[in-house]
């Protein structure tokens, strides 16, 4: 069985529609980020895959796909933090609710 | 003649009226009206020495070879419309206008003078003075204008003077509706006029009366024979131009102003409404006369209108109770009867002989001028009534001649000459102009001739219950008594003219082309009219000389004929009808309706329609980021299969 | 550039701010004096304008535009700082100066904010005066939006009543055609060049070449027309007029009917009809319907509003319209006609407005149902009013009458019977003039007294009556002499006419 490009692409897509869609549809902020990561993490792949079928000579998106992981820890760091003080806040994660900051 | 008493003619009651308009506050009411009767004698003085130099001095510029000519004393550019369309001002002596000098400035000094005892006591006396001298300059420079335009010019500005001393007493409401109604009314005739001047000139390419009448067989010309709707367009001209005249005479369908213009001081009256602005259409008719005798149509029309007129309003006359409305219609009937003997003249057959058809103009003029003074001093008499009674209805009089012997006399003498009593001047021009009638077309005199009996008929009815018929009981608390001397002195003056202006030499002075034309008597016409007017008086004497009950049972013999005349044929009720209900009710109601409900609604609809759009598009920027990452995926997949079917 | 006198016009009110910026906003005495000293000054430089114009033209100058200059101002665009004056400029400049003059006294008390109210004012005129002197598209184009966006803010903070929403209307619905206008001007812009070469924003030069494509210029003038036809009160985009100008405040209404609404009229010949002559001709007759029935509808509107300021707005609609009808007719006796209609109108409309300003200052109403006799009680407001309906209703020897009877003339020479049916219907309105006119002076001035309460009011305070008598003495000088100014517009005419004569 020849393992050709589909075999990564469609997982990757799969995890990215799952991304979009608990992004879209989850009313939690945590569950929110997850799905985020999701959709970050099927870009990485992609990356990853793209750089190695395609050209396979050099290493940018294996350095990319890194960078990327190292910022995302960072950005979800940043976004749990806010997530927490927002409970703190108002003593609910849900997305719906954070509309009260404008009042 | 040098320039310089023809403009002071002018400038002299301008100056008078703007001295007295705006420094007239400053003034006390003596200072005024002293001011005021010396302006205007100084006219008066001038006026007449223009007057008598034309016709007198035999200068060649003014007659020549027996021909009186006509002289632009001098005509100065005002306003150029186009290289041939230029609007000058200007003075242009002929004999009308030198008649029309001098009837102005007299009846106009008269009225000032017997203003001064008149509206004594008044508020705004100032300002009574201001106007007066605003509506003499007007005047004169109406009857003075060398050309259509300022003709028009004129015509505006006696329009307003005569809108502001209708107003005079402007607190009282019935004052201020009859000056506008005034207005508007002859505004609406004057519309009528500028088209006709603007369809006239628009052919001829001149404003000036002396290019226009000199060769009226040219305007018909340049005409080149086109019409409009079956007449000749020199013929709607002619007629619109006759139709500012209407307004401004008081023809019938237009006369509805002139009764509530009584509503005015009575020396107003008697200047303006009686003696000088009301003529201004038949001036007007003599003015463009050639003109109009090329255009048969025009002055049948004349003619026809003119007719009606005299005898509607005689008829209403009779059962006027109201003094001055009865001295107003007797005013609108008379000049009808003025505008009859022009509309039978014409230019041919010159001569002496007893076909001289410019006869009828000849006498137009001088009723005219007879009418302007007799009927001014009926005013003026019944201006002295009412200061002595304070009422203007006769019901309130009676008796009076014991108590007020000067104004009887004199009323006496103005009501003989209307009525066409010899010697008296009314006689002798009333009959010049039914003998012209008579000499056109034997109808037409005959028509008059009934009309000039009613006439002698109504003005007795009046004189009867002014001053004989029953006593006012009310006289044992406020006993009447003839006015002071300002007034009496213009009463007798004028009853003075009234006697003897009928010998003056008029044909002699006053003709179409200035050949002068000698006047004789034509017996059977005199003795029809004089047998008329005496069988006229001898029923008015009958019915009302005493108390009696006969006015009564004509009344209740004819009931519905009484009540229309004295509803004056319900032509108020028409105009109201037509104004109110029509213009202001079906045309500006709707206009203003359909103004904001319509078009601004529309303007509006844009404003609210963007509103909406942009309310409607307003969720869409919710702030909610997972609605955003559902545009945003969605876009993105709608692009990509865009992409994937260009590719494709 | 300095040497040039019209530049001056633009300097003096942005000079005007400057001063105001250094007043304290609560020294009115201060805020006066600039104001006054400002329009002065301009008022002054206008007649010195006028006076040096005639001059030049007496002395055998005949060139089409005097006292040109041009200054590049953004060079890839060709855009110029172009100025030039012919006498109808001359005139709409000295008619400008004379309302600003007026203007400032008229708003002697105004309340609150006076410093930032009269800088908007000074910033309009600046506007006013820059359209008036250029003769580059763009320029003038500038200048023509410079005088309108100050309007939103004066009738929104100064106006009274609905203020808000009419002067939202005021602003939108002008912007709405100047937005026709810019697709005009940008369209006769890139046809300025047919033969190649550099594209040009100057009207004489577009018009000495005679530019613009035919196969263009009927979009391109229905374009400019409305563009500035919103402006003039052409039916039906009049209807910013009446609103805005029943909340406005008093000089802002005599500045905007006065003199904004003749950037309109003005625009309409000197952009309309002189760049696009053929299109002129050729679609005349849609407008002068349109225009017609302004002037016969304006003033049958009037005639039954109760507020005072909605009757003049109205009868404002009416004379506008003669203005553009009468430029319509497209020679040159009717369109000298329409300009001095257009000095006229200014000069009455901002004596109307002047004085109902005045009249609203005491009663604090402007309903006729609920005044009377105020002739008893303000006999020098009430002369005044007079005078100003008279002019309106055109008697002799005041302005209105010479307007319109050279319209009428002018007007007569077309002699089929479209335009003789829409004279005869315009004619009318001077009957229907005289109904509304009549009317508001029978209720307002004459009869009795309605409310006891303004048996206390005063008569006019010195400084209203500086502004009163500075404009009947203007609108009497016309009705008395016309001929000098009718013989300068009539001379200004003749390249317009001519270009219009040739693209028959």
């Amino acid at each position: 069985m020849d393992l050709n490009i589909l075999w990564y692409l469609v997982p990757s897509v799969v995890m990215f529609a799952a991304g979009v869609y608990g992004f879209v549809t989850r009313k939690n902020m945590i569950a929110m980020l997850v799905s985020l990561e999701l959709i970050l993490n099927s870009a990485d792949l992609n990356f990853v895959i793209f750089n190695r079928f395609l050209f396979p000579d050099s290493m940018e998106g294996m350095v990319f796909s890194l960078f990327a992981i190292a910022i995302a820890a960072a950005e979800t760091a940043v976004a749990i933090a806010i997530i927490i003080n927002i409970y703190r806040a108002i003593g609910s994660t849900d997305i719906v609710e954070t509309n009260k900051m404008k009042h | 003649m040098g320039v310089t008493l023809p403009i002071l003619i002018l400038a002299l009651p301008f100056f008078m009226f703007l001295l007295l308009g705006i420094g007239g506050v400053k003034m006390s009411r003596k200072v005024a009206g002293i001011l005021g009767i010396l302006g205007m004698g100084t006219t008066m003085t001038l006026a007449y020495i223009v007057a008598f130099t034309y016709f007198f001095s035999g200068d060649p510029a003014f007659i020549l070879d027996g021909v009186r000519q006509q002289f632009q004393v001098f005509d100065v550019t005002w306003l150029a419309f186009t290289e041939k369309l230029v609007v000058k001002i200007g003075f242009l002596l002929d004999p009308i206008c030198a008649m029309m000098l001098v009837v102005i400035t007299t009846i106009s000094f008269m009225v000032h003078l017997y203003s001064w005892g008149y509206m004594e006591g008044e508020r705004g006396f100032q300002r009574y003075y201001a106007f007066l001298s605003l509506f003499t300059f007007s005047m004169l420079g109406l009857v003075v204008a060398t050309n259509i335009f300022q003709m028009y010019i004129f015509w505006e500005l006696v329009g307003v003077s005569s809108f502001l001393l209708i107003g005079f007493f402007y607190r009282l409401p019935s004052a201020v509706s009859a000056s506008k109604k005034a207005f508007i009314v002859t505004r609406f005739a004057d519309l009528g006029f500028l088209l006709g001047i603007l369809t006239l000139t628009y052919f001829t390419d001149t404003f000036n009366f002396v290019d226009m009448t000199s060769n009226p067989m040219n305007v018909l010309a340049e005409t080149g024979g086109a019409t409009f709707m079956g007449a000749s367009v020199l013929t709607w001209a002619m007629v619109l131009i006759f139709t500012g005249g209407m307004g401004k005479s008081a023809m019938l369908p237009l006369h509805i102003w002139l009764p509530d213009a009584m509503e005015g001081p009575t020396p107003v009256s008697a200047l303006i409404h009686a003696a000088t602005m009301v003529v201004a259409g038949v001036y007007l008719v003599a003015r463009m006369f050639p003109v109009y005798c090329v255009v048969d149509a025009s002055m049948t029309f004349v003619t026809v209108v003119g007719a009606i007129t005299a005898f509607y309003a005689a008829v209403v006359a009779c059962t006027q109770i109201d003094i001055k409305r009865v001295l107003a219609f007797s005013t609108i009937s008379q000049i009808a009867f003025m505008m009859v003997s022009l509309g039978v003249a014409s230019t041919g057959g010159v001569g002496d002989g007893h076909h001289y058809t410019g006869l009828g103009y000849m006498a137009g003029m001088f009723h005219l001028f007879t009418h302007a003074m007799f009927k001014a001093l009926l005013f003026l008499g019944a201006g002295a009534l009412i200061h002595a009674v304070h009422s203007n209805d006769y019901t309130k009089m009676g008796g009076l001649r014991k108590y007020m012997p000067i104004t009887h006399w004199t009323f006496l003498i103005g009501c003989l000459a209307i009525a066409g009593i010899p010697p008296f001047s009314g006689f002798f021009s009333k009959d010049e102009m039914l003998a012209a009638m008579f000499n056109n077309n034997w109808i037409w005199g005959a028509w008059m001739t009934m009309v000039a009996g009613l006439t002698a008929f109504y003005m007795f009815r009046l004189y009867y219950l002014i001053f004989w018929w029953e006593e006012n009981p009310d006289y044992a608390h406020h006993k009447p008594h003839d006015a002071p001397w300002q007034m009496s002195v213009p009463l007798i003056f004028l009853a003075a003219v009234s006697c003897v202006a009928g010998f003056i030499p008029f044909g002699e002075l006053v003709t179409w082309n200035g050949a002068p034309y000698h006047i004789h008597l034509e017996a059977p016409v005199a003795c029809t009219s004089i047998i008329v007017a005496l069988a006229a008086i001898a029923l008015a004497t009958k019915m009302y000389m005493k108390k009696n009950d006969l006015p009564t049972k004509f009344k209740n013999a004819l009931p519905g004929l009484w009540t229309a005349a004295h509803r004056r044929f319900y032509w108020d009720e028409i105009y109201l009808f037509i104004t109110h209900k029509i213009i202001f009710g079906c045309i500006s109601k709707p206009i203003a309706w359909f103004d904001r409900h319509v078009i601004d609604a529309t303007m509006d609809g844009f404003a609210k329609v963007t509103q909406k759009v942009s309310f409607a598009i307003r969720g869409m920027q919710s702030g909610n980021v997972q609605a955003y990452v559902l545009w945003y995926f969605f876009g993105a997949l709608a692009l990509a299969f865009i992409t994937w079917i260009c590719l494709l | 550039m300095f040497g040039n006198i019209l530049i001056w016009f633009v300097i003096i009110p942005v000079l005007m701010m400057a001063g105001l910026g250094l007043c304290r906003n609560s020294s009115m005495a201060a805020i006066r004096t600039v104001m006054v000293v400002g329009s002065t000054i301009l008022l002054a430089l206008a007649i010195w304008l006028c006076v040096d114009f005639l001059a030049l033209r007496a002395a055998g100058n005949d060139a089409e535009m005097l006292f040109t200059g041009s200054w590049m101002w953004y060079a890839p665009l060709n855009i110029h700082l172009a100025v030039g004056v012919d006498g109808i400029s001359v005139l709409m400049l000295m008619l400008s100066a004379i309302i600003v003059f007026a203007g400032t006294f008229a708003s002697w008390k105004i309340n609150p904010l006076p410093k930032n109210f009269f800088l908007w004012f000074a910033l309009l005129s600046t506007g006013v005066f820059g359209f008036f002197i250029s003769i580059d598209m763009f320029t003038m184009f500038m200048f023509y939006e410079v005088a309108l966006i100050p309007m939103y803010l004066l009738i929104g903070v100064w106006g009274t009543g609905r203020k808000e929403y009419s002067a939202m209307k005021l602003t939108l619905m002008l912007m709405g055609g100047s937005a026709f206008l810019m697709l005009g001007l940008l369209g006769i812009y890139w046809h300025s060049a047919p033969e190649g070469g550099e594209l040009t924003w100057n009207i004489l030069e577009i018009a000495k070449n005679n530019a613009v494509d035919p196969s263009w210029q009927n979009l391109l003038f229905c374009f400019t027309f409305v563009g500035f036809g919103v402006l003039g009160a052409m039916f039906p985009f009049h209807t910013w007029s009446p609103d805005g100008h029943a909340c406005a405040p008093t000089a802002v209404s005599m500045l905007h009917a006065g003199v904004l609404m003749k950037l309109g009229g003005y625009g309409c010949f000197r952009i309309a009809i002189y760049l696009l002559p053929a299109a002129a001709n050729e679609l005349a007759w849609i407008f002068i319907i349109l225009t017609g029935i302004s002037v016969v509808y304006g003033a049958f509107s009037a005639c039954v509003q109760t507020d005072l300021k909605y009757i003049n707005a109205y009868s404002s609609v009416s004379h506008c319209g003669m203005v553009l009808f009468a430029l319509l007719m497209l020679n040159t006796t009717a369109m000298t006609g329409a300009i001095l209609q257009m000095l006229s109108h200014g000069l009455m409309t901002a004596l109307f407005f002047a004085l109902i300003g005045m009249i609203y200052g005491r009663t604090h109403t402007r309903d006729i149902r609920q005044m009377g006799g105020l002739m008893q009680i303000m006999p020098y407001l009430g002369v005044c009013y007079m005078i100003a309906g008279f002019a309106s209703l055109g008697l002799p020897g005041l302005s209105g009458f010479v307007a319109e009877m050279t319209i009428f003339f002018g007007a007569w020479e077309d002699s089929d019977l479209f335009h003789r049916v829409f004279v005869i219907a315009a004619t009318c309105s001077i009957v229907i003039t005289a109904v509304y006119i009549l009317r508001v002076v029978g209720k307002l001035l004459l009869g009795k007294v309605q409310d006891e309460h303004h048996w206390q009011l005063t008569d006019a305070t010195w400084f209203e009556r500086l502004s009163t008598v500075t404009l009947i003495a203007c609108i009497a000088g016309i009705g008395f002499f016309p001929n000098w100014i009718n013989e300068t517009i009539q001379h200004s005419f003749l390249p317009i006419v001519q270009a219009i004569q040739n693209a028959i």
